[in-house]
């Protein structure tokens, strides 16, 4: 037993400090990192910091800006047609979500039942989704169009309107039609996606439900809505975040006419920037979704927050 | 409360038939225990009596009334699902309350009756809890709360205990059976675990491949097995069955593999030379002098009794005892079946002789 516990003699292992240092978890765990960490500073904290500092700045295409502080923000306090970019948002945003929420919700619903062809149904919702979202833009441009209008064509043809229908150069018109664009757009995700929340309930669920007496309602209201409602918090934020941000739809149908009744902040800023050249000004119309963005976001962090009945047990 | 008459039900998946002409009577405050290996159409006969599944053709009826068409909500009945299905965003006093949510009665009389269950069930403490932070047995009992707020016609039990550890098991097992002796609602209650049926049922229904094999209270099936399947079936370890024939020379007698002789009572009529199946019970075997040679391969002591398999003939069977020999591998005992309790099955049909 002695010789048993004699300790065994290692000899003293001669490492560099390199071979040492991939030994270490320490020394690997932040190696791993750097490839992420160097895409994250390069593509997303460089550009926000040199946006926030031209927000800052009177640059010009060509020229170097000089440092104004609030300069801008105090002229575009003033500018009627940022503030009517800000309702435009707002207005876009909400008209647009609260649709697409309910047409996904209710697809969704329809898509969880047994129905023929279910799997062919799904792939079709999903279409809108996979189509590039410029060239869908230039189809709406087309529906839109006051001699072309698919629309007006089958109104006037069904005898419900005697002339064509200006989608586009009216204010309110072109308002409603960019929402309906977005909104066709944005339904696929939504659905798919509560979708997929909707599967995950389980359907002994609705049995007991059913067995305790629960009416079709009864049982959306009691059982379908608490379950999905993590999912529709997030879902809903994506959704938000992405209308608010929105570009490419409206940039292709109207530009931001007419007379700037459906610019985004997103659009004017880049007419101010790019089109016109001023830089810094473009850079704190962006700056200013700022505020609002964040709004969203802790809004749905704390509507995230997971609900009692979602955390473990307490003993 | 009420009886239960299940009359000739057929269910049938497409063209696929799983139940084949079931009749189950079930009278009135008796606690039924549906059991049978996974397939043989237990749980869907008890989805059809909770309204879940369509009934091909046969009748259904609780009470007087044939529920066929009779929408789940409004055939009176309470279910206890395998997987509890208990609401995950309801505290366990909103669980049970539900059912009277829903039906809109007021919150004083649904405090009153939730209280009343989760005393009966020893849940007062845990009512503003969330399903989460239950550990199973817990809402192995919220999940039967719920059923006796309800005070339904039916209770149905659909493997409740399936998802517990073999302790908590036992222990639930017991509950089950005190609860519904408190209650005294008309009970069917599912299950593939032999030793539940045995334990709870006033009556067993054997299913197998979508028939009744056999129905009776829980001695009468351990003591009268009508077919081999049943007498397999019922009592752990299984019943040894030796394969052989039955010979009436004199004395009647069974003759077993390898022409190994076992002890019968009495012959079936004219059946000398009859293929036929011997079964014997392991617990009633004995060590005797006259008994059939055997040669113990293992001897598995639990402690209350010693489980020994052994060779006779060449087959294996299991013998248990409750005294304790000393047994080793390979010592050659002689085993003896008291010809009373030994059973003979006809070798092709399985049938009792």
């Amino acid at each position: 037993m002695a010789v048993m516990a004699e300790p065994v003699v290692v000899p003293a292992r001669r490492s560099s400090l390199w071979s040492r240092a991939f030994e270490s978890r320490n020394f690997l765990g932040a190696m791993f990192m750097v490839p992420a960490i160097a895409i994250l500073i390069l593509f997303l904290a460089y550009p926000l910091a040199l946006g926030l500092w031209l927000g800052m700045t009177d640059t010009k295409i060509g020229g170097v800006g000089r440092f104004i502080g609030f300069g801008n923000f105090v002229s575009l306090a003033k500018d009627s047609v940022f503030w009517l970019s800000v309702f435009n948002t707002i207005f876009y945003t909400v008209a647009a979500s609260i649709v697409k929420f309910a047409i996904g919700l209710y697809l969704a619903l329809l898509l969880n039942e047994r129905l023929p062809f279910k799997s062919m149904v799904r792939a079709i919702v999903l279409l809108p989704f996979v189509v590039p979202t410029v060239l869908s833009a230039i189809a709406f441009w087309w529906i839109y169009d006051s001699q072309f209008s698919i629309i007006s064509w089958v109104l006037l043809k069904a005898g419900l309107i005697t002339r064509y229908i200006d989608f586009l150069g009216d204010p309110w018109n072109a308002r409603w039609s960019v929402v309906a664009a977005n909104i066709w757009r944005g339904v696929p995700f939504v659905a798919i996606t509560l979708l997929a929340g909707l599967q995950t309930i389980s359907p002994s669920l609705y049995e007991a439900a059913n067995l305790d007496g629960a009416t079709n309602l009864q049982r959306f209201r009691h059982i379908t809505l608490p379950m999905l409602s993590p999912i529709i918090a997030v879902v809903m934020t994506f959704s938000v975040l992405m209308t608010f941000t929105d570009f490419q739809l409206i940039y292709t149908i109207t530009r931001g006419g007419p007379i700037n009744a459906t610019h985004l902040m997103a659009t004017l800023s880049f007419q101010r920037a790019i089109t016109g050249g001023n830089l810094g000004e473009g850079a704190a119309i962006s700056n200013a979704m700022i505020p609002f963005l964040v709004a969203a976001i802790l809004l749905s962090f704390f509507g995230l927050q997971r609900s009692r009945w979602q955390q473990g047990g307490r003993d | 409360m009420s009886s239960v008459q299940i009359r000739d039900v057929r269910k049938s998946f497409g063209n696929f038939e799983v139940l084949h002409g079931v009749s189950i009577p079930i009278e009135d405050g008796q606690f039924v225990v549906l059991v049978g290996p996974s397939g043989c159409g237990k749980s869907t006969l008890l989805r059809m009596l909770a309204g879940l599944e369509n009934i091909t053709s046969g009748t259904i009826s609780i009470g007087d009334r044939v529920v066929n068409n009779v929408q789940p909500k409004e055939r009176d009945i309470a279910m206890v699902f395998q997987n509890y299905a208990l609401y995950p965003h309801m505290t366990v006093g909103e669980n049970m309350g539900f059912s009277m949510k829903l039906r809109g009665e007021s919150s004083d009389e649904i405090n009153k009756r939730v209280k009343r269950a989760a005393e009966i069930l020893a849940l007062s403490p845990l009512l503003d809890r969330y399903p989460r932070q239950l550990s199973g047995g817990q809402r192995q009992r919220v999940a039967m709360g719920r059923a006796i707020v309800r005070d339904p016609q039916v209770f149905l039990f659909d493997e409740p205990l399936s998802n517990l550890d073999a302790k908590l098991r036992v222990a639930m097992r017991t509950e089950i059976k005190e609860l519904h002796q408190r209650l005294k609602t008309t009970t069917v209650y599912v299950t593939h675990d032999q030793i539940e049926a045995m334990t709870m049922a006033d009556k067993i229904v054997v299913m197998h491949d979508g028939i009744v094999e056999q129905m009776g209270t829980p001695l009468e099936l351990y003591d009268k097995p009508e077919n081999q399947f049943v007498a397999g079936f019922i009592g752990s370890p299984s019943m040894n069955f030796l394969k052989g024939h039955v010979r009436v020379n004199g004395v009647a007698a069974f003759e077993g593999p390898n022409g190994v002789k076992l002890p019968l009572q009495n012959a079936p009529v004219a059946s000398d030379g009859r293929p036929a199946v011997y079964g014997v019970r392991p617990e009633h075997f004995t060590i005797a002098d006259d008994g059939a040679e055997a040669e113990i391969i293992v001897v598995e002591p639990t402690g209350s009794e010693t489980q020994v398999f052994a060779k006779v003939g060449g087959e294996q069977v299991v013998a248990i005892f409750r005294e304790r020999h000393q047994f080793n591998p390979g010592d050659k005992i002689r085993l003896k079946a008291d010809p009373s309790l030994v059973h003979l099955f006809d070798e092709a049909t399985g049938k009792r002789l």
